[in-house]
């Protein structure tokens, strides 16, 4: 493997993390906007407490992606940024909106209540920031971005602003009210929260899956490419997703919250890989890949040792926030 | 008859898409770098409080590092959603810049990357673990966040040293990039003098501001523990931070005269190449007049002060193209602020201090406390002036004398909307934040 490729993997890898861990605090966000019943209450504080401590770390491996990218990729980035300018720009709002939102409820709670501006504010940004993002995931999946000498050809809302980009939406953003309400289903154990949790989980996981097998029926006919990825080499990772999906839900109805949390977890990771591995060696498929985009090895060689040096210290330290703040779960795989 | 183009956002749809950008960038760059300074000298503030509560066990110390840990829970996450959307609009801004410079200036960025992920959990650990961790194991949690947040400062403002000095990399005769060396882009000729500048600049408005507050509550008459000591500690920094910044800030001066030519002769509207150059307080500089009108003008001292010889010659912005000079009255206006303001605050902290020693105690003089009130927005103008000088006196360049501003910007539409989005944002964040953090006051006025 070139330093390129693994610098790629590395990046997926920090994408894997953010889809699953950052992911599931936008699914919070969606499960606060739409509590409802005697415990709604309940409901938004227990998003809260399992968000507080975590979500501003869970949100720096967007940051991380966006630094590795323009570090590792400086082509790739400027192409995505000007293809992707009107879809990131609307989830940059609403990622901008989400957190203030968030911190000024935690610790303004008088002020700034549920039903406040900001209070409905964070939920609806939580809905915006995964849906955006998704839709411009999908440009690139399905090899709508098309670049010729360098410049971008494509235009501005290509692969986005189409059909497609909203279903893939709307399957992302029901992916992260599934992580949510999966991980919630483990913070409340043994409350009545729990079965609140549960219902939603099966709610939204049912919608999750339902996206994934449209947009895979239609793939075939609105990306192809992403369909010829996914059929071909992505093939594998693509049947694990298939078997492991109906096994997530089954366990998160049968009340097995710890499987289920690991299993919708792992549904994401078998996702997103079975794109990167079906696309692979494209970055911005069809025309740019990922030697294509790298930077020079005089950029890339320090880069691994920062990322490196870098790591040595982030994983213990992650390790710590986590065993400090989800101790009550000790299998906890995040 | 109604064919006039004046209407709502007319003005916005008449500017390009560089000013556009430019207005973007610059608006959340000025908003995002009033939190990042607090992200950087807040936590040394709260290491030390409740360093000092570990060793005397005295509560006034907790109550200090627990009302700023409340505070900054707040101010981080603006900060940190403020930064998201600048590393966001480096590229949708910028593509061109950022699809040239990223191999050569990301490293440092990289970096930070790390600096704010683990700033981040330790902040978690600390905001909410007031209950979970032991005290000492709390207090050391406030460490990793003071040293990060130091260190974030330090690598992103390597890059931005990097767009004045560009270095670390060549270019062929097709403009294709050769022999790229990151770490010679990090440890560019700008990073001693402004890195420095900047990081101690962090500590002086946060410094200045605390004691701000505190002497807000002592005017009113709140002359208890709590506030002489939040007066104190935001007193010491401020003061040992305004030193080196005007130690840094010679330095810095000194450089540019080196380095920026264009950009010095600007910060002083000088215009014509002299030797014996004079300095300039204030007044406006008139491009067409080549001169500065209305300001108070002493023979040699540029010189002096640029090249320590009051002979020296300096160079005029009248031997640059009009289309390489920077905008000399934003430049020059902004220049002097940032020396009027943080000479204003310096003598503030140095008449505090004077006091302390002198009587033993802190000064409950009234007027003091009122220089020390205004010190805390002032020494905000300050460093934004001082921000300013930088970013407008690079200009017309964004990589200094490589690619310029106006080559960098997107195509993409809607740039008018995305500005007018997010100054609103911003605009509704500094509110609500502002809000928040006058109920947090009055909760811990009712509590004490």
């Amino acid at each position: 493997m070139s330093e390129a490729e693994i610098v790629a993997g590395i990046l997926w890898l920090a994408l894997t993390a953010y889809a699953v861990l950052a992911g599931a605090d936008f699914g919070g966000g969606v499960w606060d906007l739409l509590a409802k019943g005697a415990r709604a209450r309940d409901q938004r504080r227990a998003v809260a407490e399992a968000m507080g401590p975590v979500w501003e770390a869970n949100h720096v491996w967007l940051i991380f992606m966006i630094v590795g990218l323009f570090t590792g990729f400086p082509a790739a980035f400027g192409i995505l940024s000007m293809a992707l300018y009107l879809p990131f720009t609307i989830a940059l709002v609403g990622i901008v909106l989400r957190g203030a939102a968030f911190a000024f409820r935690a610790h303004g709670r008088e002020a700034v209540g549920d039903a406040s501006a900001w209070g409905v504010a964070f939920g609806a940004a939580s809905v915006i920031a995964p849906f955006f993002m998704a839709a411009g995931a999908a440009a690139v999946a399905s090899g709508a971005i098309h670049v010729s000498g360098g410049r971008l050809v494509s235009g501005f809302e290509a692969g986005w602003a189409t059909p497609y980009g909203a279903l893939v939406g709307l399957f992302a953003l029901a992916m992260c009210a599934y992580l949510a309400a999966t991980y919630l289903t483990v913070e409340t154990e043994g409350t009545p929260l729990e079965s609140d949790f549960r219902r939603r989980a099966a709610a939204a996981g049912l919608v999750a899956g339902a996206a994934a097998i449209a947009s895979l029926l239609v793939a075939p006919f609105a990306a192809p490419s992403l369909a010829g990825s996914l059929f071909g080499r992505g093939l594998p990772l693509l049947i694990l997703a298939l078997v492991n999906g109906p096994i997530a839900l089954v366990a998160v109805w049968r009340s097995r919250p710890r499987i289920a949390r690991f299993a919708v977890a792992l549904q994401v990771t078998f996702v997103l890989w079975a794109w990167a591995v079906g696309q692979w060696p494209h970055l911005v498929p069809p025309d740019m890949t990922i030697a294509d985009a790298a930077a020079p090895d005089a950029t890339l060689t320090p880069l691994l040792v920062v990322i490196g040096i870098g790591m040595l210290l982030l994983l213990p330290s992650l390790w710590l926030l986590f065993r400090v703040f989800k101790a009550r779960n000790p299998a906890a795989i995040y | 008859m109604c064919e006039s183009s004046v209407g709502d956002g007319g003005a916005i749809r008449g500017m390009d898409n560089v000013t556009l950008a430019r207005a973007t960038m610059g608006t959340s760059l000025g908003f995002h770098i009033v939190f990042a300074v607090l992200g950087v000298g807040l936590p040394l503030l709260m290491m030390v409080a409740e360093g000092l509560w570990l060793k005397t066990k005295d509560d006034v110390w907790l109550s200090l590092a627990q009302r700023w840990s409340k505070a900054f829970g707040i101010l981080f996450a603006v900060g940190a959603v403020s930064g998201t959307a600048l590393s966001f609009e480096l590229g949708l801004l910028w593509p061109r810049f950022m699809a040239f410079s990223g191999a050569i200036f990301g490293l440092p960025f990289s970096a930070e990357g790390f600096a704010f992920f683990i700033e981040a959990i330790f902040l978690g650990l600390y905001l909410y673990g007031w209950n979970r961790l032991s005290p000492v194991a709390h207090w050391l949690a406030s460490i990793p966040i003071a040293v990060s947040g130091a260190l974030s400062a330090v690598f992103v403002v390597m890059a931005n040293a990097w767009m004045n000095s560009p270095s670390g990399f060549h270019l062929d005769s097709a403009g294709r990039l050769l022999d790229v060396d990151p770490l010679a882009a990090a440890l560019n000729a700008s990073t001693p003098t402004e890195d420095p500048h900047m990081l101690v600049s962090a500590y002086v408005v946060t410094g200045f501001l605390v004691a701000a507050v505190y002497a807000v509550g002592l005017l009113r008459r709140h002359e208890d523990q709590l506030h002489r000591r939040g007066l104190i500690l935001g007193m010491a920094m401020a003061a040992v931070a305004i030193v080196l910044a005007g130690i840094t800030g010679d330095t810095s001066a000194r450089f540019i005269y080196q380095a920026q030519p264009a950009k010095f002769a600007a910060m002083e509207g000088l215009y014509q190449t002299v030797r014996g150059a004079p300095i300039h307080l204030g007044g406006i500089p008139i491009d067409s007049q080549h001169r500065v009108v209305g300001a108070i003008e002493i023979p040699d001292l540029l010189s002096l002060l640029a090249a320590l010889d009051p002979n020296a010659e300096v160079r005029g912005l009248d031997t640059f193209p009009s289309n390489d000079r920077p905008n000399t009255i934003a430049v020059h206006l902004s220049f002097d602020a940032m020396v009027g303001f943080g000479i204003l605050i310096g003598l503030a902290a140095a008449l505090f201090w004077l006091l302390c020693i002198r009587r033993r105690r802190i000064p409950m003089w009234r007027p003091l406390l009122w220089l020390i009130v205004v010190s805390g927005p002032a020494s905000v103008v300050a460093m934004e002036a001082g921000w300013f000088v930088t970013e407008f006196g690079r200009q017309p360049w964004i990589v200094y004398g490589i690619l310029r501003t106006s080559e960098a910007a997107t195509t993409a539409p809607a740039l008018g909307p995305t500005f007018l989005v997010f100054f609103a944002i911003y605009i509704g964040l500094a509110l609500t934040t502002a809000r928040l953090l006058l109920l947090q006051a009055r909760r811990n006025r009712a509590a004490a």
